[in-house]
């Protein structure tokens, strides 16, 4: 349990936390507080003169939608957007209330009355959105994953394969999502056609259009990684005369799961990052739309509210880098290589 | 055990090292490394080769394990020809080559099941693995990984997994070459203890003198490349079970050892001479 702690909060970079367990442990006090000093003033130093820097120079920007708004009024939208969440949470509540004493009321009159429930269907709210990007952008990144992963281990075992891949991989890697998307709309207006369909045709192109673009770094590192095994150990493999299912399983695949990991979370990150263009072109009732929305809007306080969508889908993408890094680490069995 | 006391008379051959040689292509044309290298080993005899590095030692080594194939010549072993890598000729590598990511026991077991799959039970080869490790003195970490135990006792492993494929030959490329002097000796003596036990066909590789006039019967001492080959072979006549200390004021082991440190500084004086291409010798050996 100590441990767990221990590595979460050097996953999260909380270097001071764990200086200050290392002087629990009895280390000498200076030493924590050079710590305490790098790891935890020199951050919180940064951030006062960010918020400073940011606070001054937004009062000297008027734009036509007012004034650039600085730290205290993108906190104030950030309350303000938590409020309303839990407003529409209320409303959402009491409507099912209502519904629920109204259809007693009718069973009571008629015990063999039909009742249904209706869902409610309130305005998407902020931390509603969230929800939708999140499930779009994991939705992307693993059918990236599944298709990914088998190319590179194919690439890294055939050099013949890779060759002939390789100018195909090169050409789209760079491809912005911006430049996929039309094509993806298009396509997939003409192929995904039902009556009722069960995901939404905006939900199918961001999703896609996300895999699009993060399923290359996976194919690359996977090559690397497969491509790369140790040549003691393929000689291993070659005097205990391993089959070829053998060797991949035993030998290949192990030795290629660090490098597939670290492709795996720049592929999410990357992914993270195409999915706010994608849904604000598509229409994907997720972040990316909230601040096209914000930016339609032109109220007021659209552009404090759009900060907030900023800061929210940093953090987000920090989250989930993290994440990865955590699953990376757990799947790595050299445990003493660093990974930051 | 076997009775030593009388001189290691080759009679019949089991593993026919037959006129190797070998050339590689380079960019400044073929380079020869070995040639007309031709030996014969019996069933139960520990051969040494000893030489200056890149004289073609693992080279000859490789071949024999099939993982290189010689350009003329080929190998025998009981009387057919050997062209791939097989368990029939375990190789213990230098580095150990143990998977990071299996455990001990794991490492084995794959090199057990692969060779016994099929003829033997689970259980039969769960006890053969655990034997052969415990063989080694290493059945108390069963359940570490190779990141975790010293280099000494990854090596252990490395040679319990060899023994385990009972290979007809034991081939070993400088076993105990990354090894702190200490460390090799409990080697040496553990290595010593096991063939008095299992008498298998060894070739070994070493740069160690010392080490090869303790373990051999025989110490094949090659010239140096390019063009290398067997320079002469010292039959080491010397009771068994050998200890370390009664062998040191012993006049026989002396006059061994003396002989090869004799080869070997002759040699060195031709090295100076043949260096720039020794070089080239160790790229093309390393590629």
């Amino acid at each position: 349990m100590a441990t767990n702690l221990i590595n979460t909060h050097r996953t999260f970079s909380v270097g001071w936390l764990d200086a200050l367990q290392h002087r629990l442990q009895g280390d000498r006090l200076t030493t924590l507080t050079a710590t305490v000093t790098k790891t935890l003033l020199a951050p919180v130093f940064a951030i006062a003169v960010f918020l400073l820097v940011w606070g001054i120079g937004a009062a000297h920007v008027e734009t036509s939608l007012g004034q650039l708004p600085g730290p205290t009024q993108v906190w104030h939208s950030g309350q303000q957007l938590i409020a309303e969440y839990q407003q529409e949470r209320q409303r959402e509540a009491a409507f099912n209330e209502r519904q629920h004493k109204r259809n007693e009321a009718r069973l009571a009159k008629d015990p063999d009355a039909e009742v249904m429930l209706r869902p409610y269907t309130g305005m998407p709210t902020f931390f509603d959105q969230i929800g939708t990007s999140l499930v779009t952008v994991a939705t992307g990144f693993l059918l990236a994953s599944l298709i990914a992963i088998p190319i590179g281990i194919v690439c890294g075992m055939s050099t013949i394969l890779y060759q002939a891949l390789n100018p195909i991989i090169q050409v789209f890697k760079p491809v912005s999502p911006l430049a996929w998307l039309p094509l993806v709309t298009i396509v997939v207006s003409a192929v995904y056609v039902s009556d009722d369909p069960m995901l939404s045709k905006s939900f199918v192109t961001s999703a896609i259009t996300v895999a699009l673009c993060c399923i290359w770094p996976t194919i690359i590192n996977t090559t690397v990684g497969v491509s790369a095994v140790d040549k003691d150990l393929v000689n291993v493999s070659r005097v205990l005369r391993l089959g070829w299912f053998t060797k991949t399983m035993k030998i290949v695949l192990p030795s290629a799961i660090p490098m597939m990991f670290a492709g795996l979370r720049l592929s999410l990150s990357i992914g993270w990052m195409v999915l706010i263009a994608a849904e604000m072109l598509a229409q994907n009732p997720g972040l990316g739309k909230f601040v096209w929305d914000e930016f339609q809007n032109g109220s007021s306080d659209s552009l404090a509210r759009i900060m907030v969508a900023v800061f929210v889908i940093g953090f987000i993408g920090f989250l989930l880098d993290r994440f990865m890094l955590l699953l990376q680490r757990w799947a790595s069995w050299d445990k003493s290589a660093v990974l930051r | 055990m076997s009775n030593k006391n009388q001189p290691e008379v080759p009679t019949m051959t089991y593993l026919h090292i037959d006129h190797i040689g070998m050339t590689f292509k380079t960019s400044n044309g073929p380079l020869n490394i070995l040639d007309n290298v031709d030996l014969k080993v019996s069933k139960g005899e520990f051969v040494s080769l000893i030489g200056h590095s890149g004289c073609g030692k693992s080279t000859v080594l490789n071949v024999v394990a099939g993982l290189l194939e010689a350009t003329t010549g080929g190998v025998l072993l009981e009387n057919r020809e050997v062209n791939e890598p097989g368990p029939d000729r375990a190789v213990v590598f230098q580095n150990h080559s143990l998977l990071p990511w299996l455990t001990v026991y794991e490492n084995v077991r794959l090199a057990v099941d692969q060779v016994f799959g099929k003829v033997h039970t689970r259980r039969e080869r769960k006890k053969r693995t655990l034997h052969y490790l415990e063989l080694m003195h290493m059945g108390h970490a069963l359940e570490r990984r190779p990141a975790e135990i010293s280099g000494g006792m990854k090596q252990r492993v490395g040679i319990a997994r060899a023994l385990a494929m009972e290979p007809k030959v034991l081939l070993m490329d400088e076993p105990f070459g990354a090894l702190d002097s200490l460390t090799r000796s409990h080697m040496q003596d553990t290595l010593m203890e096991i063939q008095a036990y299992l008498q298998n066909t060894v070739v070994m590789i070493t740069h160690d003198v010392d080490e090869a006039v303790l373990l051999s019967d025989r110490i094949v001492m090659m010239s140096n490349g390019p063009s290398a080959t067997i320079g002469q072979v010292l039959p080491i006549d010397l009771v068994r079970p050998r200890h370390r200390v009664e062998l040191a004021d012993d006049p026989a082991y002396n006059r061994y050892r003396g002989a090869v440190f004799q080869f070997l500084h002759d040699r060195q004086e031709n090295l100076t001479i043949a260096k720039p291409t020794k070089s080239a010798v160790l790229r093309m050996a390393a590629g």
